[in-house]
C-alpha cells in the first residue's frame, strides 16, 4: 500500500490547521456562511437533515487496517458508533458535532487520512477496482496511477473551483469494475501491440439527473502522459464549462455542447503544448509507485488446501458464501473475499465501529493487513489464503458480515436517502430493509442469479440508481414519496442506462413491483440467462405488461 | 483608487487607475491626456493601447476573455489585471497558468474583483502575485495566507 512521504504527511497536517482556522473564523462571526461554504464542503463537511455529515476520502477504496481501526474510533468518539461507506468507496460520519470536526481531521491525519475535496466543485475522489491488484483479468495494477493522479489532484490549485464535482475513475481489469463510463473522465488499462501501457480514455460519462455513458476521447493514452492529457481536460472544462446553471455545469454538458470532436479539438491544442513536457511521468515515478503496491511478503499458499476442501463438501452454508463472495484471485492458492454489508435490517453500506475493529482483525489474520472497499458498498479482503476461508468465514458471521449475496438481489446499493441526506426528495433505507425482508430467502436469490437494485432517494443518484439492472429512484410528488422503477440499466463493457417502466409507486408496492418483475423474468428466461440479458432480449413491454397490467 | 493591494506578500499602494469599462469617451480621453498608469478593460485596451506608452497600459481581463488579443503584446504589458465575479469562479486560475506557463508572462498578474483570503495560496500558486482584495476583507491579516501550506503543489505542468 502507499505510504505517504513527508510531502504528503505536510500537505493533510497543513490543511489541518487551516481547516481549523477557518472553522474557528467561522464560528466568531468573521468568515460568511456562503464564503465558508465551499471550504467546508472541500473538508468533506455537509450540514445534513439532523446533523454535521463528515464525508472522509478512502483513496481507490484502500485501507490498511489501522486506518479502519481510526474509523472506528472515530466512529464511537465522534459518531454514534457507526459510518456508511458510500458508492464512491467513501465513509461518512452522519452525527459529527460542527465544532469537532477539525479535531477528527487531525485524528485522520495521523492515520494518513484526510476528507479533502470529498465535495465541492473539484476534483473528487480516485476510485478504481475493489480487486485492483489481485484480479485474475488484470492487463495491470490501476493503484500505481490512481495513487499518481491522486497526488495531482490533491489541492490541484487551478481545478479548487471548477462549474461543478468532477469525478475519476481508472481500473485495470478486462472487465470494468469501476464503472469507469459513468464518471467524469474514466481511464481503462490498455496495452499496446508494441507493449506500451497506456490508457483508453472515456469522458463525459455521469449519472445525476442527465444520465451519459462516457464516450471514448482516447483511445490510447501512453502513461507518461497521464497528468498532462487529463490536465488539458480539465483546464478546457474550467474555462469553457457552463457555470450559469447547476444542473447543466458537468463536463458531460460541455462534451455534448462542443461534440466530442470539437472538445476533443481543444483538448488536442492543450496537449500539443504540454505533451512531452515537464508534465511526463518518468518512468522512475512508476517503478517507486509500483512498489508500495506489490506484495511481496504474502507466503505460498496451497490451492489444493485440504482444510478448504473439506469445509466445501461439508458445510451447504460455506460453500454458498464462498460462490458468491469469493472471487478468483490470480494467485490460485488465494482468494478474493467480499464482506457484506447488506445483512437484511441495517442499511446498506454501514457498518458499525465493532464490525470495522473486527475486519480490520480479520485482515491482520488472514488478508495482509488490507481491505478494500468497493462501490457497491461493501469491504473487501483482497489477499485470503484459501486454507484459511473456513476459519474466516466463522470470523465474518460472528461479525454479522457473512450474508452469501454478493451480486444478489439483496446487495442493494443504496444512498442514505430522507433520513439522513437533505437533498433527497424519499428515503431509501427503508425500501431497501423491505427488499431485503422480502427476498431474504436465498434459494430464490440463487435461483434469480446475479442482479443488481440500486436506489437513491433524489436524481443526484448517490445510489446508482440508472445503471441497477433494477434502479429505483425516490421522487416527490405533491409532498409524497414516491418511487420511480427503471430496468435494463447496467455497468461495465456494456454499459447501458436504465429505462423507466413506467409512474413511480408508493412505497409499499416496491417489493410487488420487484416480485412481478422477477415472475417475467423467471417466467420467460432461457437457460443461463441473466436478469439483465432477459432484459436486453424481451425490452420492456412484457415486464411493464405484468407490472400495471394491460392499462399502462 | 490608492487601495492598498498585496504585492509579492507586501501592502502596497495601488499606482493603477482603473477605467471602468462604461467610462466615457471624454473621460478616457482625459485620463491618457494625464498619461496613465491606466487599467483598461480589454476592448478599450484594444482601442486606445496606442495612444499610451506600453509601460503606462495595463489590461483588466474578465473571466470570458479569451488570450488571443493580447498574446502578441505579452512583452510589452506591465500588467494583467484578471476579474473574478465571484470566487468561486475558477476561471482565472487557467488563465493565469496559460498565462504564466504557456505563453510565459513575465509582468504583474493581478487577481481582482471577489478576492478572498482563503483562496490566496491557490491563486498564488497559479501564478498571480498580486491581489487586490475585496473590500472587507483585512488585508493585513491576509498576509498570513501565502503561508497556509509549506507543501507545494506537485506533478503536472508548473
Amino acid at each position: 500500500m502507499y505510504r505517504y512521504n513527508e510531502t504528503d504527511q505536510r500537505l493533510v497536517d497543513d490543511r489541518v490547521v487551516q481547516f481549523r482556522d477557518q472553522m474557528a473564523r467561522f464560528l466568531d462571526g468573521r468568515l460568511a456562511e456562503d464564503e465558508f461554504r465551499p471550504l467546508r464542503l472541500q473538508n468533506g463537511l455537509y450540514i445534513q437533515r439532523h446533523a454535521p455529515m463528515l464525508r472522509v476520502a478512502i483513496p481507490y477504496g484502500t485501507l490498511a487496517a489501522y486506518q479502519l481501526r481510526k474509523l472506528a474510533d472515530i466512529a464511537r468518539r465522534y459518531d454514534r458508533g457507526y459510518g456508511h461507506f458510500t458508492t464512491r468507496s467513501n465513509i461518512q460520519f452522519n452525527w459529527v458535532r460542527l465544532e469537532e470536526t477539525p479535531d477528527i481531521l487531525a485524528e485522520l491525519a495521523a492515520v494518513q487520512m484526510h476528507a479533502i475535496q470529498t465535495s465541492g466543485n473539484c476534483i473528487r475522489n480516485i476510485t478504481t477496482d475493489q480487486f485492483a491488484g489481485v484480479a485474475a483479468d488484470e492487463l495491470f495494477d490501476p493503484r500505481p496511477y490512481c495513487e499518481i493522479v491522486r497526488q495531482w489532484s490533491t489541492l490541484a490549485p487551478e481545478f479548487l473551483f471548477l462549474p461543478r464535482k468532477f469525478k475519476i475513475a481508472i481500473a485495470g481489469g478486462e472487465e470494468d469494475r469501476a464503472a469507469v463510463r459513468f464518471h467524469d473522465i474514466g481511464a481503462r488499462a490498455r496495452v499496446a501491440e508494441d507493449g506500451r501501457i497506456g490508457f483508453q480514455v472515456f469522458v463525459g460519462g455521469g449519472l445525476g439527473r442527465t444520465p451519459m455513458v462516457g464516450q471514448c476521447l482516447k483511445d490510447f493514452l501512453p502513461r507518461e502522459e497521464l497528468l498532462n492529457y487529463f490536465e488539458a481536460i480539465l483546464r478546457v472544462y474550467n474555462r469553457y464549462g457552463r457555470r450559469d446553471n447547476k444542473y447543466k455545469a458537468r463536463i458531460k454538458i460541455l462534451v455534448k455542447d462542443l461534440t466530442l470532436e470539437g472538445f476533443g479539438r481543444e483538448v488536442e491544442d492543450e496537449w500539443a503544448w504540454s505533451r512531452g513536457g515537464p508534465g511526463v511521468i518518468a518512468e522512475q515515478t512508476f517503478d517507486d509507485m509500483a512498489a508500495f503496491f506489490a506484495r511481496a511478503d504474502l507466503p505460498p499458499a496451497d490451492a489444493a488446501d485440504p482444510v478448504y476442501a473439506a469445509a466445501l463438501a461439508g458445510s451447504r452454508a460455506f460453500a454458498r458464501w464462498v460462490e458468491r463472495n469469493v472471487a478468483a484471485h490470480r494467485d490460485p492458492g488465494r482468494a478474493i473475499v467480499t464482506l457484506s454489508l447488506k445483512k437484511a435490517g441495517s442499511p446498506p453500506g454501514d457498518a458499525t465501529a465493532e464490525q470495522m475493529d473486527g475486519v480490520a482483525e480479520l485482515a491482520e489474520r488472514f488478508g495482509a493487513g488490507e481491505i478494500r472497499v468497493s462501490h457497491e458498498q461493501n469491504l473487501v479482503l483482497p489477499h485470503v489464503a484459501r486454507r484459511d476461508l473456513p476459519a474466516l468465514w466463522e470470523g465474518a458471521r460472528a461479525l454479522g458480515l457473512a450474508t452469501p449475496n454478493i451480486g444478489l438481489l439483496t446487495d442493494v446499493v443504496c444512498c442514505p436517502g430522507g433520513d439522513f441526506c437533505s437533498l433527497a426528495n424519499a428515503r431509501s433505507i427503508p425500501v431497501a430493509a423491505a427488499v431485503q425482508q422480502r427476498f431474504e430467502d436465498l434459494d430464490y436469490q440463487f435461483d434469480i442469479g446475479p442482479l443488481e437494485l440500486n436506489m437513491s432517494g433524489c436524481v443526484n443518484a448517490c445510489g446508482h440508481h440508472h445503471i441497477g439492472h433494477i434502479g429505483i429512484l425516490g421522487v416527490d410528488k405533491n409532498n409524497e414519496e414516491y418511487y420511480q422503477v427503471t430496468i435494463g440499466g447496467r455497468e461495465g463493457t456494456r454499459a447501458a442506462i436504465g429505462k423507466v417502466i413506467g409512474p413511480a409507486f408508493a412505497a409499499q408496492q416496491i417489493p410487488y413491483v420487484i416480485q412481478r418483475l422477477l415472475e417475467v423474468y423467471l417466467a420467460l428466461r432461457h437457460e443461463g440467462e441473466l436478469f439483465i440479458d432477459a432484459v436486453e432480449r424481451l425490452g420492456l413491454e412484457p415486464f411493464k405488461t405484468r407490472v400495471y397490467g394491460g392499462g399502462a | 483608487m490608492s487601495a492598498a493591494i498585496l504585492k509579492h506578500g507586501e501592502i502596497v499602494a495601488d499606482r493603477w487607475q482603473p477605467i471602468a469599462a462604461d467610462a466615457s469617451a471624454a473621460h478616457i480621453a482625459d485620463a491618457i491626456a494625464a498619461g496613465g498608469p491606466l487599467l483598461l478593460p480589454l476592448p478599450l485596451w484594444l482601442a486606445h493601447r496606442a495612444e499610451l506608452e506600453p509601460q503606462r497600459a495595463g489590461v483588466l481581463l474578465v473571466a470570458e476573455d479569451g488570450l488571443d488579443a493580447v498574446l502578441p503584446w505579452l512583452d510589452d504589458i506591465p500588467l494583467i489585471a484578471i476579474h473574478f465575479p465571484v470566487f468561486t469562479d475558477g476561471r482565472g486560475y487557467s488563465l493565469a497558468r496559460l498565462l504564466r506557463n504557456r505563453h510565459g508572462y513575465r509582468g504583474e498578474l493581478r487577481a481582482v474583483g471577489d478576492v478572498l483570503r482563503d483562496q490566496l495560496y491557490f491563486l498564488h500558486r497559479c501564478g498571480f502575485d498580486a491581489f487586490a482584495l475585496r473590500a472587507d476583507q483585512a488585508v493585513e491579516e491576509a498576509r498570513a495566507a501565502f503561508a497556509d501550506y509549506s507543501w507545494a503543489p506537485l506533478g503536472g505542468r508548473g
